[in-house]
């Protein structure tokens, strides 16, 4: 069994007489992104501050690589703290300072590094954070996203292992809290450290996190894969989504998953049985097109697929939402699979028409005449009451094929 | 008991920032804050103490008058400047200008997390933060002291030579011959004193403006900025009667 990276062990931590931490056990992973999600003010924040000494635990322990952090002798919890960075919901940027002060300024305060090495080094985490532009702008000249950028790089200057993010998308709309979300999972993947989020932008941030923790009136409700969540959902679990969750997918517009199951449950419901049902899984490959158009451009494209997908499916009494990045279920009551094959080819011919064209254009404005590739893949099965979702998904997946794509001038055919 | 612990826990605030002053990468940082504490304050130092020579100038000029004394109009300003009113005046002149600053940055710094950070950064914030204002402080404030007697002199000049006709050598005469040794000594200690205090009592009321159970978020801020300077300037003025109750 792969040993914890930090445990938390029975955490009670009371301010006054009111208790925000009652008995938390809790496993990190290395080299995972771990979420803590939560109702708001129920505590993960002050969760989140004892894991690097801003708070500490009135009883229980928080173990180290199995060593308790409050054994560490003071060069032991020295360096322990130095394999941390944080990132702060408000970002705590200084004003006073530009962003090149701000992302040197634990360099320069704590190593012997001499001024070249620094700014080599600063420049560097600047300009893999696209914001080479403003290096000498002030915080308060920069837009939203750019200050979490900048916060970010401020964070990642000193190479930690392990990095704090709290609520990194507060106040953002959807498509910046998918790029800022996007861009955590990519720094992760390029970096290369173990990420704890505190977030409840649900679905978004379970798309990119290895493990979820919820939090719930101060106990640890849940913690395991998003898969296992889904699996094992549980009353408190249940809740939990539900109060989040909504009834609409804040990025798409479409259903969120807990009104998509409801809605699946009511069309297979008692007297209905014997209804055709088909399900159309459609793909693109996010990670593939962020790589190619960058974070902003790629959630447009998501989110023109996920209008143009509701509006053809709607009408006839379909519905649709996201199962993961860049996958969208849309399932098509009383619907056999041939009628279904139908309107999927006039979809596909629709959507390169009218729908990729204009996102060229589009994605264009972000990136200039660069060249790039999207391909839309659709799987087509049949669905009967007795299947669970997984294996639609699958079998729908199984069955995908390129049904619109943009290609590049002189670029290779999309695989 | 509230008194003690915060009276206990400026002083320990002071202790560690005092020591933490000698870090070796301190310096830049107390340049930079003597200019904001000491170089800034000169303007608003210079019009008080040329304002204050001038009264005091007017009124001590009336006043000896009276006796056929007017002679030893240098010696009663420079006096009152060098002992009392200099460092005492500009001691309150930069609670007002540079502390109130202090006490508001550092609520302002803490309430947005900037002071988390720091800790998260492993850069100690008292080191960081506290110390170069302490340090300029201890060094802005004797200065500053000796440029307001300076100019407060001037300005009993201005009006006691210039305006009512006093003998400028016997003003300058009396200035020279009144003032020893013990006289700046004693305004010295005053101004390091009033240093300490208000750098520690700023700084302190601002950097656990959260700790506050009267207010939280802006409003702690605000109220921590109005306790730093009233605190403050009451502070000075029974440390100004402690400290010349020793030295006399």
């Amino acid at each position: 069994m792969e040993t914890p990276l930090i445990e938390f062990r029975n955490v009670i931590k009371r301010f006054n007489s009111h208790t925000v931490l009652d008995g938390i056990d809790l496993t990190i992973f290395e080299n995972q992104i771990t979420t803590i999600s939560g109702k708001s003010g129920g505590g993960k924040s002050v969760l989140l501050k004892h894991f690097i000494g801003l708070l500490k635990p009135d009883s229980g322990e928080i173990l180290f690589q199995g060593r308790p952090a409050r054994d560490m002798k003071k060069k032991e919890w020295e360096d322990y703290r130095s394999i941390f960075g944080y990132m702060f919901q408000g970002n705590a940027l200084f004003d006073s300072m530009s962003v090149y002060d701000n992302v040197a300024l634990p360099l320069v305060q704590t190593t012997n590094l001499s001024r070249n090495v620094i700014r080599q080094k600063v420049m560097t985490r600047i300009e893999e954070l696209e914001l080479a532009e403003a290096w000498n702008k002030y915080p308060s000249e920069l837009s939203g996203g750019m200050k979490k950028r900048v916060a970010l790089a401020r964070t990642l200057v000193t190479d930690p292992k392990i990095v704090l993010f709290d609520e990194p998308t507060t106040g953002q709309d959807p498509i910046r809290k998918n790029v800022i979300l996007s861009m955590i999972a990519h720094a992760r993947k390029k970096f290369g450290f173990t990420a704890i989020l505190v977030s409840h932008e649900v679905p978004d941030v379970f798309f990119i996190s290895d493990r979820i923790v919820i939090l719930w009136e101060g106990k640890i409700a849940f913690q395991g894969t998003y898969e296992e969540m889904t699996k094992l959902r549980g009353p408190v679990v249940d809740e939990f989504l539900r109060s989040l969750e909504g009834l609409q997918d804040e990025l798409t517009g479409l259903m969120s998953k807990g009104m998509f199951r409801s809605r699946y449950g009511a069309e297979l419901s008692v007297g209905r049985k014997k209804s055709r049902i088909s399900a159309i899984l459609f793909s693109i490959d996010f990670d593939l097109l962020e790589k190619g158009i960058g974070h902003e451009a790629s959630l447009y494209t998501l989110k023109a697929l996920a209008e143009y997908t509701s509006k053809q499916f709607s009408p006839m009494g379909g519905f649709s939402a996201r199962h993961s990045r860049g996958e969208i279920l849309t399932i098509l009551p009383h619907t056999g699979l041939e009628e279904a094959q139908q309107l999927l080819e006039s979809y596909g011919k629709g959507l390169q028409e009218h729908v990729l064209e204009k996102i060229r254009d589009v994605t264009q404005q972000f990136i200039g005449m660069g060249c790039f590739v999207i391909s839309v893949n659709a799987g087509l099965t049949e669905a009967s009451v007795t299947d669970e979702f997984d294996e639609i998904i699958e079998k729908a997946r199984k069955r995908q094929q390129i049904v619109a794509a943009v290609l590049c001038e002189g670029g290779d055919e999309p695989g | 008991m509230d008194l003690v612990n915060n009276l206990g826990a400026m002083a320990i605030f002071f202790g560690l920032a005092f020591i933490k002053i000698f870090h070796r990468k301190q310096f830049r940082e107390i340049i930079i804050q003597v200019f904001y504490i000491g170089s800034k304050s000169t303007g608003i130092v210079v019009l008080v103490a040329l304002f204050t020579g001038m009264v005091l100038g007017l009124q001590l000029f009336y006043t000896l008058v009276k006796f056929g004394s007017e002679g030893v109009l240098g010696s009663a300003i420079a006096l009152t400047l060098v002992r009392e009113l200099g460092p005492v005046l500009t001691a309150i002149m930069i609670t007002a200008r540079a502390g109130s600053a202090m006490a508001a940055e550092m609520g302002i710094l803490r309430i947005s997390e900037q002071i988390d950070a720091l800790y998260t950064m492993r850069i100690d914030p008292i080191r960081y933060l506290i110390s170069p204002r302490v340090a300029a402080s201890i060094i802005s404030f004797p200065l500053l002291t000796a440029f307001f007697d300076l100019v407060g002199i001037i300005g009993g000049y201005l009006t006691g030579v210039v305006l009512l006709g006093v003998n400028a050598s016997t003003y300058i005469y009396r200035v020279q011959y009144s003032l020893n040794i013990v006289d700046v000594r004693g305004g010295f200690i005053k101004s390091l004193v009033f240093a300490i205090l208000v750098s520690t009592i700023c700084c302190f009321q601002g950097y656990f403006c959260h700790m506050r159970l009267d207010s939280y978020g802006a409003k702690s801020v605000s109220l921590a900025t109005t306790s730093a300077v009233v605190l403050s300037c009451v502070m000075i003025l029974i440390a100004d009667y402690v400290v010349t109750s020793f030295i006399m």
